[in-house]
């Protein structure tokens, strides 16, 4: 059924615009959308990162493991690698989702410039992040 | 405090946005309220003070103004309540453009209604029955205080993210919003779902929930912006947006 703006249809009802939206408002509500829970999704999982990440550092004070022992219990096992891989994933997505609220709300900087600028932090985020990783899984 | 002779001191914003604070004395009387003081000044001090108000009585929402530095309904303020060490200060709503001494163009807050999809859109025609919608059920609960919104403007003009972002559609929008995504006889749900979902949408909310803490008759805007956030994002990843 066509709906036709600001006219009155057989059955008399009367809408004054198209329910439906335009494609391009749907692509950025899409991406502001995907951009929401990424970001509240990447919180939930950086949050356990920094906990597990806390008590590792406690527990190395605690019983004064020294750089070179903490290095070897990294190469000794992929768990450690992987989870600190995650870690770094999860920064990329997180950090650059809230540095791009922060240009907006404080800057009033939005558009496909910022949005490019980002993608670039979120690359060289994820990349140094993977980068020492892997160095210190050896 | 009754008609005991003693004056309240007044501050009353005079002119447009470039305009400024006038002292007024108005005498005080039993159970005043703010608009009781208000109108005082215009019948008997200077009548050239613009305001506005209806229905005196909390129904219509018009005579919302910053009382001592926050949105209130003055006809539902009474002065004993809201007088910080026996001085008034009556200002126009903040976020809004002002017209002239306490009124403010209401345009831009429905114009973010309309943004919103504040409309609602039938999917019944006049010749079908009744729709019968379950007061029981899930959709119709979630709303059961959010459909009392009466548009006052009041949470608009208390919400920090209107003031910092001024396309953000508002407590109110959403709000209204919200209630015609869960109201079952309506036809543009995943359309009004992408019209929240920009940039000035629901996710701009940063939950410090002035407009739930000031709302005169007690609503959530806050709950319904998070209501929102979650059927958007559900949107989103099942493909719906």
């Amino acid at each position: 059924m066509s709906i036709v703006e600001g006219s009155a249809r057989a059955d008399g009802i009367v809408r004054t615009s198209d329910p439906r939206p335009d494609a391009k408002w749907a692509r950025h509500a899409r991406f502001a959308a995907w951009r929401f829970v990424l970001q509240r999704g990447s919180a939930a999982v950086l949050g356990l990162c920094v906990v597990v990440h806390l008590a590792g550092i406690v527990y190395a004070v605690r019983h004064g493991l020294t750089s070179e022992a903490i290095v070897a219990r990294m190469h000794a096992s992929a768990i450690w690698p992987s989870f600190y891989a995650v870690f770094v994933v999860v920064v990329a997505v997180h950090a650059p989702l809230g540095l791009r609220a922060i240009c907006d709300e404080w800057l009033g900087w939005r558009g496909r410039g910022i949005d490019a600028v980002l993608a670039l932090f979120a690359c060289v985020l994820l990349a140094g992040g993977l980068y020492a990783v892997a160095s210190l899984a050896g | 405090m009754s008609g005991d002779g003693s004056m309240l001191p007044v501050r009353i914003w005079r002119g447009d946005a470039g305009g400024a604070f006038r002292r007024y004395d108005v005498p005080r009387r039993a159970s005043q309220t703010v608009l009781d003081v208000v109108t005082f000044v215009q019948r008997h001090v200077d009548p050239s003070l613009a305001y506005r108000y209806a229905c005196r009585v909390g129904m219509c929402g018009s005579c919302a103004m910053t009382v001592n530095g926050k949105a209130r309904w003055t006809c539902r303020t009474h002065v004993d309540a809201v007088t910080a060490g026996g001085a008034l200060e009556i200002a126009p709503l903040n976020h809004l453009p002002i017209v002239r001494d306490l009124v403010v163009d209401m345009a831009p807050f429905f114009d973010k209604w309309a943004k919103a999809k504040g409309s609602f859109v039938p999917t019944a025609t006049r010749r079908e029955g009744f729709a019968r919608v379950e007061p029981a059920s899930a959709k119709r609960r979630a709303i059961d205080a959010t459909i009392e919104c009466i548009g006052c403007a009041v949470c608009y003009a208390s919400c920090d993210v209107v003031g910092w972002k001024p396309d953000y559609l508002g407590p109110a929008a959403l709000n209204r919003a919200f209630t015609l995504v869960n109201d079952v006889r309506d036809g543009a749900g995943a359309a009004r779902l992408g019209a929240v979902a920009g940039d000035g949408g629901c996710q701009a909310c940063h939950t410090h929930q002035s407009c739930t803490e000031r709302c005169p008759k007690h609503l959530a805007p806050t709950a319904s912006i998070a209501g929102l956030k979650r059927l958007v994002a559900l949107a989103a990843i099942r493909g719906r947006l």
